[in-house]
């Protein structure tokens, strides 16, 4: 390892190791990022271990691109050390940006949770209700498991956060761009996401066929559906986060045949996605009569999945009001 | 080494050793090269020998609940989020058990297509182990230096010629699935109307087979236990009984993934891969093969299966034909879908109400098949590798091979001598501070 170079870390926490897979999709790029800086951390590629990081100077990374949503205690604590030893730490990824899938959790309580998986789940046989436990013995050696926390969290929920990076998982070119912008120090404004700041739309091929003033009359199930290729998903009663979504990704999904599910999170003029896509979705609705109203939105039959799917954690309806914090 | 440079070798010994004796106990953490979190804890006896080990997993996210309320179709979408560098396995495990749920059969040419990216995923996935995960630890060596122990290392070693062929044919096969499936990581491909072809398989110790099941009968044949020190769940053969973790020809523990696939199936389908699959068993003898070290190769003969299967099917008229859907007619109710992961045989189970709601999801995923085998192997490799307080970089690197490999160790835990003379000795202090680094130069 040489001085000279920058010291760049990955982590995760609760995360699917998709956005390491991202890392790796650099492909033939990522022989010139390993020229470029020194990789100090990466759990899913090197045996760089926690106590190598401990030992560290504080500030001595220059930056750690941070994946996963936090739900446990421990991925709390790695985060604050992350943290402290970056000068730059970066959410990379939905997860870490918004809460991502694993923030659908914050529907459930943590004993829902518990009680499903250990005990009532239909495979599971475990008539003495064990759970795991936070501290046990086992053949007399003490062990200790971290904490799942009430809810699950978003980064900048945790710690301070100086950039995100978008995308379930972020795509090469995205990722690109935030390596190139940070080596060459040309960073925007703190706090910004790095990712153009468009809606969807504007990148996806099926944009000409959008209607001006689209009027819903219902909403059709994609696998009940055969859709044309080429027309605006929209236009064709399919709910496609496009117009409450960030560009970035090159519409992959529409372009695959189906519609977007909101991964890119807002732009920066949205404070809600969902919220955002909802407004839009009342505004254009063709029905006026509560009953009718009622028959649309019988092709939504999962909202906070449809339109929250990557940020229930940072969005404004958060949690349920039941569920502890701790 | 010359005299002085011994007198502080032999006293870092000394002290590691007196510090090993002391404390009794090691941690790695995070365990590092795999998909996911993980620890190990070491215990030592007052020997210095190893009372146990443990390997622990520190987290859940709980998909089986937050699926519930969300429509069936977006399952396929929505469980590949389980692992981003399998998402095609739980892509296409979840639309199995949608093909099941709204009982529909893909058109042959969807299938086709199904198998394909499916077969193209097989190979990169596997090429990922063999090149970044599990393989630095055989082309750069298990006591290779960790900043070399890794890909950068590996592409060093085979000169960068063959790393960019390497990167060059995995980025291909992941623009292939991108290609069909929209998205490489979490596809979007997979909607319900493909069927599993096949039944599961189970053989005993001896090759004899013990049970052949169908992915209905799943909840039958395989039972998840709970320990408070994991926050994983083991499986186990339920006809058997959970009789802890046990490596017995009797037991109940059983094994997935690619030695286990070589080990019950009867020959491979195409004809380079049933050659290799022959040479394995030549070279290691009687089947079934039990060194978990041949995992390795097995995924070789499988990719090689893989990339000739792909060759077939590229080449089958059939799979350029136009219809590649099949709406759903029936009323959902109950969906089992189940696919071979390049981790291991993985199973998805959904319920739902008439609107095609999930009222009830259950996931058996590859790596739990593997979890209380793991965990032995682990603690084997660990006692077969720490003697009398000694340990090092290296070895702690050994007894995660075992995990790595995703079987009891037995090559490791056989072939590895007690108290060689460590390449690396790092002492650290209570608080897991590094104290002094000692290399033998």
């Amino acid at each position: 390892m040489s001085a000279s170079k920058p010291k760049v870390a990955f982590y995760w926490c609760a995360s699917c190791g998709g956005c390491d897979e991202a890392i790796v999709d650099l492909a033939e790029d990522i022989l010139g990022v390993v020229d470029a800086v020194d990789i100090v951390m990466w759990p899913c590629a090197m045996d760089f271990k926690r106590a190598d990081l401990e030992s560290m100077p504080d500030k001595s990374i220059v930056a750690t691109l941070l994946n996963g949503a936090i739900r446990s205690s421990e991925q709390e604590e790695m985060a604050r050390l992350l943290r402290r030893k970056s000068q730059y730490l970066l959410a990379y990824g939905a997860c870490a940006q918004l809460g991502g899938i694993p923030g659908l959790a914050n529907q459930f309580s943590r004993e829902d949770l518990l009680n499903y998986i250990y005990e009532a789940a239909p495979t599971v046989v475990n008539e003495s209700k064990i759970r795991p436990q936070l501290e046990t013995e086992e053949k007399g050696h003490p062990l200790s498991l971290p904490e799942l926390r009430g809810m699950v969290r978003a980064l900048d929920q945790v710690v301070e956060v100086d950039y995100y990076v978008p995308g379930c998982p972020p795509t090469p070119q995205i990722t690109k761009a935030a390596v190139g912008a940070l080596l060459q120090g040309k960073l925007p404004a703190k706090g910004s996401v790095l990712a153009p700041d468009i809606a969807l739309c504007d990148q996806c091929p099926r944009k000409a066929t959008k209607p001006a003033d689209v009027k819903f009359t219902g909403f059709k199930r994609p696998h009940l559906t055969e859709t044309d290729p080429n027309e605006c998903l929209l236009a064709q009663g399919i709910l496609c986060m496009g117009p409450a979504t960030r560009g970035g990704c090159e519409a992959l999904c529409p372009r695959g045949g189906m519609p977007c599910t909101g991964c890119f999170g807002p732009t920066s003029r949205v404070r809600d996605q969902g919220a955002k896509m909802l407004s839009s979705i009342c505004a254009n609705m063709a029905a006026k009569e509560e009953k009718e109203i009622a028959q649309v939105l019988v092709g939504i039959p999962d909202p906070v999945g449809t339109f929250y799917r990557y940020g229930l954690p940072k969005s404004l309806l958060r949690r349920k009001v039941s569920l502890d914090y701790s | 080494m010359n005299t002085a440079a011994q007198q502080v070798w032999n006293e870092g010994n000394r002290n590691a050793n007196a510090r090993a004796l002391q404390r009794r106990r090691f941690t790695i953490d995070p365990i590092t090269r795999l998909e996911g979190h993980g620890k190990i804890e070491i215990f030592l006896d007052d020997q210095g020998d190893v009372e146990h080990a443990y390997l622990q997993i520190p987290e859940l996210r709980g998909f089986e609940v937050f699926s519930r309320g969300r429509p069936a179709e977006d399952m396929p979408q929505i469980t590949s989020r389980i692992c981003g560098v399998c998402p095609t396995a739980h892509h296409m495990a979840a639309t199995k058990a949608l093909d099941d749920l709204f009982q529909v059969e893909p058109p042959p040419a969807a299938r086709k297509i199904r198998e394909l990216v499916y077969n193209a995923f097989m190979i990169e996935d596997h090429a990922l182990h063999v090149y970044l995960l599990g393989g630095p630890d055989f082309i750069v060596g298990p006591d290779a230096p960790k900043e070399q122990r890794n890909v950068v290392g590996v592409v060093q070693k085979v000169g960068i010629e063959v790393g960019k062929k390497v990167i060059s044919m995995r980025r291909r096969l992941r623009e292939l699935i991108a290609y069909f499936g929209g998205k490489v990581i979490h596809p979007v491909l997979g909607l319900p109307g493909g069927v599993y072809d096949g039944l599961l398989r189970v053989v005993d110790f001896e090759g004899k087979e013990y049970a052949k099941f169908a992915a209905r009968q799943y909840a039958d044949f395989i039972a998840e236990h709970v320990e408070t020190w994991s926050y994983v769940k083991f499986c186990y053969l339920k006809p058997l009984g959970w009789h802890g973790f046990e490596e017995s020809a009797t037991g109940s523990i059983y094994a997935v993934a690619p030695l286990a696939r070589l080990n019950v199936a009867e020959g491979m389908a195409t004809p380079n891969a049933q050659k290799a699959y022959e040479e394995f068993f030549s070279i290691l003898g009687a089947k079934p093969v039990h060194h978990t070290l041949a995992n390795h190769w097995a995924r070789i003969v499988e990719m090689i299966y893989a990339a000739e299967r792909m060759l077939e099917l590229v080449n089958d008229p059939e799979i350029t034909h136009r219809k590649i859907r099949e709406i759903p007619k029936a009323k959902p109710r109950s969906g089992i879908g189940v696919v071979e992961a390049p981790r291991g045989t993985l199973f998805h189970h959904f319920e739902t109400d008439d609107q095609g709601l999930i009222t009830k999801a259950n996931l058996i995923v590859a790596t739990q098949n593997n979890a209380a085998r793991i965990a032995m192997s682990v603690d084997k490799a660990a006692r077969g590798l720490i003697k009398k307080g000694q340990i090092n970089e290296g070895l702690l690197n050994m007894v995660e091979m075992a995990f790595r490999a995703y079987d009891p160790c037995f090559g490791c835990a056989t072939h590895a001598l007690p108290g060689h003379v460590p390449l690396q000795v790092n002492i650290y202090d209570r608080k897991r501070r590094l104290l002094r680094q000692l290399i033998q130069s």
